[in-house]
């Protein structure tokens, strides 16, 4: 391989010369260090090198090591419940190896080398496999069978030898003829992370990712296969937000990308996710997680690959049938990566310096997700649901990450400081968010959850959409100025905001709601609302339509557990017997 | 042996080009001797084949392309240090000036640090109580935790860092704090503010104060926090000590940053800060925290004062998106007279959940805490409307509100500078004033803390 030379170093950024046949986005070795690097530019003989580990001590004359390959993942048993910097080092390993602190030149394998798996078959010698097809499974945790694929650039083929049993990852587990050469399959395999791998044919999304977060799952859905952000200024509850779904969403695969920011986050991460149980399985969420780490503090460069690196795995596990939300934290922090090794080659600096391309890598990223047939003949269907969340400076939405991204993914989920300092929590802006999905799900669930689902959806944000302007009037001439009608709509709507669309992340009952329980909550919001307008139309005063004894039902229905559902139904039954009787007070008068 | 250089070709504010270097490595630590014999320390900013980049820590006043000599040391700037580091005064760039002995190191270590691995990170849950009500019961601050305070010119930012290191506990361990303090850019009366406070209360002997004043030079400032990290590092990590770091003020800091990189004329971001002001400001905040099996542990207090009072300047803006929450001071609180003037509403202890509770504060915290937020809110709405609509406006029970509002400011918030009080004192002090409200308005509290903290009456 050839060896080039050092003849400028700016921070992250390290040009070299005399490496001839240099490739775009070809890995290199830089300095006697040997520290990890990406050529991103070749211009007069000179190759541009973005370094993934901190260059401090680099001197020019270095030799810089060419290996003729692309920047790639390992792909194989193993990956689930890992915890990886933006290269995929395991930064476990890394611990036991280096010390308390991240140190440089290292070089451990993505996934272990000693461990062994054990592979069962599901095809049998003679027969025909094509790219795609599944060979053999290993039972990677209790909740993830990790399917071993005919790899893609394999066509068609005759399956020659399957070994059953205990094998490490780069064990011959199968011998596979193509064209009369054979060719041998190992467990794990390598794929170049700037490149996407490749499927049958994508498919527009219509399931919704159940998150258990009322205000997403009823009000701002995304699919399984969506896209979405949650652009927000610092201390609206972006990462909190983040983790819920990390937690609670009903994927299968969580991949979680911790990109330029705080390190104690990803540590609650590490010690929270072993011990929250899956709502769905009963087992802990780590053994469907995948964390990428790549702090604030951690080189630079490798932040701008960390998200390329968390995708490439997620599309690995999509491929093999499986629903996967890949979540970002945060792509700010990736764009400002760019920015900061675009400034380094002297690019002609775009809005706000960023470089001209960010909103197409931005748009290429997002790209990336989506609900697919997966290669190999059994048809199977995957989804990777991308959500990002996005730091604007100072909140300011008109920023370009912030523009770039909302061209395109099709949920936004408005994060707004106002509503965290009044501590209403997830702080998401229920009259600034979107959700173009909506139609189709709203479909989905008129079926599959209660036929009219999307009414009371639609009366309920009328009235949030209501009281905004109503609360404008309060602001100007006072309450006095309402009518009794208007004064229930603003009553019923502080029942939705605090009953509803509040919801307490650290409360053990409160933190996931069911669909149903959701659906239960809102239907007696409504009934509330559909009943106090029939009585106050009757005459019945306002006192006894307010009265504290409804509020307390309808603020109580957030705590009640999946078990005791019924307790929901009751308070149906309350309502509508508490409005009966008022009938006959009426009468009386 | 030294390579001496005295090929200088260009000098640009506070940077100067070498041509000609051979052999210097990026981050290397320069010694430039100017031509009145003068010395100074840079580092390396850049490499290229034709020259070398350096910034020269005292500036470049005085430096001519003839006479001037550099020398490349061949290491980058170390710190050294050694547990007699507590109780001294260094200047920004670790030299004593308290006519002190020379520091006998134990080891020399490299001001940049590395990165702690996430992996080996502990979280913090240990709450320190501040003594300070507005903090300790509203947000609260837990050991291992960046947490800033936003301030403005002109507001008590110093007494109040000053009173959080001189009451800082960890409750029922009686372990007390070491103290690392690192002043850049401030005036020699604030510093010695601080240095006095310090000698007063003994807490000195516990301290190491690294000072860069307005009228040192600015680009040490660089240097200045890294060095102060780099010996509370030592102490916490090594020493086994729970060091509380104070950092004043981040804004010359961020200010001499992009003094340098207006002289390398780089694209400018925000406001002509640098762009990678936020990986730059991420690797000193991230030195905060603990490590999974060491004893010790480090708890960041950087101080900022913000630029016209504006909390989205990029200075605060990308500090609230690094630091685990803020404490921010109002005007409006201390025209009106109150100390601490802190506003409670836009602060934010991202630790919070985890530091409080049973068995850390007590089991009513957490309930009374946003209780006191909800209240206090409305208060201030209804207080808002007052003015504009008059007394008539208000229902009864916001009136009520206003009142709550206006007690909480004066009685919660506000507290004297020598006064500390328990946690325990906070939170009753709390239910205390949550009777000015009636009872079925308290719905973020149980019925069982109501009767049992307001009536005497039942079980926690």
């Amino acid at each position: 391989m050839e060896v080039g030379k050092i003849v400028r170093i700016s921070g992250p950024l390290v040009v070299a010369e005399g490496l001839i046949n240099a490739q775009m986005y070809e890995v290199v070795r830089v300095g006697e260090a040997r520290l990890l690097g990406e050529i991103i530019e070749i211009k007069r003989g000179l190759a541009s090198i973005q370094v993934y580990e901190e260059t401090t001590g680099l001197g020019l004359e270095e030799p810089v090591f060419a290996t003729g390959s692309p920047l790639s993942v390992e792909l194989g048993p193993g990956l689930i419940s890992s915890i990886y910097d933006g290269i995929q080092r395991p930064l476990d390993i890394l611990r036991d190896r280096e010390g308390d602190f991240v140190t440089r030149g290292v070089e451990v394998p993505a996934l272990s080398r000693t461990r062994r798996w054990n592979f069962k078959p599901l095809v049998k010698k003679g027969d025909e496999v094509e790219a795609g097809d599944i060979l053999g499974e290993v039972e990677e945790t209790p909740l993830v069978k990790h399917y071993i694929m005919v790899p893609p650039e394999i066509k068609k083929g005759k399956v020659k030898k399957i070994f059953e049993g205990e094998h490490k990852v780069d064990d011959v587990v199968a011998v596979i003829e193509v064209d009369k050469k054979e060719v041998s399959i190992t467990m794990v395999s390598k794929w170049p992370v700037r490149r996407p791998r490749p499927f049958k044919k994508k498919v527009a999304p219509v399931e919704p990712l159940i998150t258990g977060q009322r205000v997403i799952d009823t009000f701002f859905p995304v699919a399984k296969g969506g896209t979405a952000c949650i652009p927000g200024p610092f201390g609206s509850g972006k990462t909190v937000t983040q983790h819920q779904l990390a937690k609670w969403a009903n994927s299968r695969i969580v991949i979680f990308i911790g990109c330029g920011e705080r390190g104690n986050e990803m540590t609650d991460v590490l010690l929270e996710f072993p011990t929250l149980v899956d709502p769905y399985s009963g087992r802990p969420l780590m053994e469907r997680t995948v964390l990428i780490a790549n702090t604030s503090n951690m080189p630079v460069a490798a932040r701008e690959a960390s998200i390329y690196t968390g995708i490439t795995i997620a599309e690995y596990f999509r491929d093999m049938g499986y629903d996967v939300t890949l979540q970002a934290d945060s792509t700010s922090r990736w764009a400002e990566a760019l920015r900061e090794i675009s400034g380094r080659l002297e690019e002609m600096p775009g809005e706000e310096g960023y470089p001209a391309y960010l909103s197409s890598r931005l748009a290429a990223f997002y790209e990336r997700a989506g609900k697919v047939y997966c290669l190999g003949r059994d048809n199977r269907e995957g989804s990777i649901t991308a959500i990002g969340s996005v730091s604007p400076p100072g909140g300011d939405l008109s920023e370009p990450v912030v523009q770039a991204t909302l061209r395109v993914v099709k949920v936004f989920w408005a994060l707004e400081d106002r509503l965290a300092y009044e501590r209403h929590f997830p702080a998401i802006n229920w009259l600034l968010s979107y959700s173009l999905y909506s139609p189709k799900i709203d479909e989905y669930l008129n079926r599959t959850l209660a036929a009219d689902f999307s009414e009371k959806r639609k009366e309920a944000m009328r009235l949030l959409q209501r009281e905004a302007e109503l609360k404008e009037i309060v602001r100007l001439i006072g309450m006095d100025a309402l009518s009794f009608h208007e004064r229930l709509i603003l009553e019923v709507a502080r029942s939705l905001r605090e009953d509803f669309l509040q919801q307490h992340a650290f409360h053990p009952v409160d933190t996931f709601a069911s669909l149903e329980k959701q659906y239960l909550m809102l239907s007696n919001i409504i009934l509330y609302y559909r009943l106090a307008k029939e009585a106050l139309e009757r005459g019945v005063s306002l006192e006894e339509i307010f009265a504290p004894k409804i509020k307390e039902k309808l603020g109580r229905m957030k705590y009640v557990s999946t078990e005791e559902m019924d307790e929901l139904k009751e308070v149906e039954n309350f309502l509508n017997q508490y409005f009966e009787k008022l009938k006959g007070t009426v009468k009386s008068v | 042996m030294f390579k001496e250089y005295v090929s200088v070709r260009d000098i640009v504010g506070p940077l100067i080009f070498i041509e000609g270097v051979r052999g210097a490595t990026y981050g290397e630590l320069v010694e430039v001797s100017f031509p009145d014999g003068r010395q100074s320390l840079g580092s390396v900013l850049e490499i290229n084949r034709d020259f070398a980049l350096l910034q020269v820590f005292k500036g470049t006043q005085g430096i001519n392309k003839t006479q001037t000599r550099v020398r490349f040391l061949g290491k980058s700037l170390e710190l050294p240090v050694s547990p007699d580091v507590l109780g001294r005064v260094f200047d920004g760039l670790g030299r004593p000036i308290d006519n002190g002995p020379d520091i006998i190191p134990d080891k020399w270590l490299d001001i940049n640090g590395l990165p702690i691995n996430p992996y080996a990170r502990d979280y913090p849950t240990d709450f320190i109580q501040t003594g300070i009500s507005a903090i300790d019961g509203m947000n609260p601050l837990v050991r291992g935790q960046k947490l800033p305070i936003f301030s403005g010119a002109g507001l008590p930012h110093s007494q109040l860092a000053a009173q959080i290191a001189r009451q800082a506990t960890v409750r029922g361990r009686g372990e007390s704090f070491a103290v690392v303090f690192a002043a850049m850019g401030i005036t020699f009366e604030e510093a010695s503010f601080f240095i006095e406070d310090f000698s007063q209360t003994g807490a000195l002997e516990r301290a190491v104060l690294f000072v860069n004043l307005a009228d040192d030079p600015p680009i040490e400032r660089v240097a200045t926090p890294r060095v102060a990290l780099t010996a509370a590092e030592y102490l916490a990590f090594e020493l086994g000590l729970h060091v509380l770091v104070i950092l004043t003020d981040m804004t010359y800091y961020c200010e001499a940053l992009r003094e340098i990189s207006a002289a390398r004329r780089e694209v400018p971001g925000r406001r002509g800060y640098p762009g990678y002001l936020y990986t730059d400001l991420a690797t000193i905040y991230e030195r905060a925290g603990r490590i999974k099996g060491r004893h010790g542990s480090i708890t960041q207090i950087p101080i900022l004062t913000m630029p016209e009072d504006d909390k989205t300047h990029p200075i605060p803006d990308l500090t609230g998106y690094i630091t685990e929450g803020q404490i921010i001071l109002s005007r409006d609180l201390h025209r009106a007279g109150i100390y601490p003037p802190i506003d409670v509403m836009p602060s934010l202890s991202r630790l919070k959940e985890k530091g409080i509770g049973e068995g850390k504060t007590r089991e009513d915290h957490s309930g009374l805490s946003n209780q006191l937020f909800a209240a206090y809110a409305r208060g201030r709405e209804a207080r808002e409307l007052l003015l504009i609509l008059g007394e008539a406006a208000l229902t009864k029970v916001d009136k009520l509100y206003v009142e709550f509002a206006n007690q909480f400011e004066q009685k919660f918030v506000a507290q004297g500078e020598r006064e500390n009080r328990t946690i325990e004192e906070t939170l009753d002090l709390g239910w205390e004033l949550l009777r000015i409200l009636p009872r079925e308005e308290l719905k973020r509290v149980s019925p069982q803390q109501i009767q049992f903290y307001l009536d005497g009456k039942g079980k926690k």
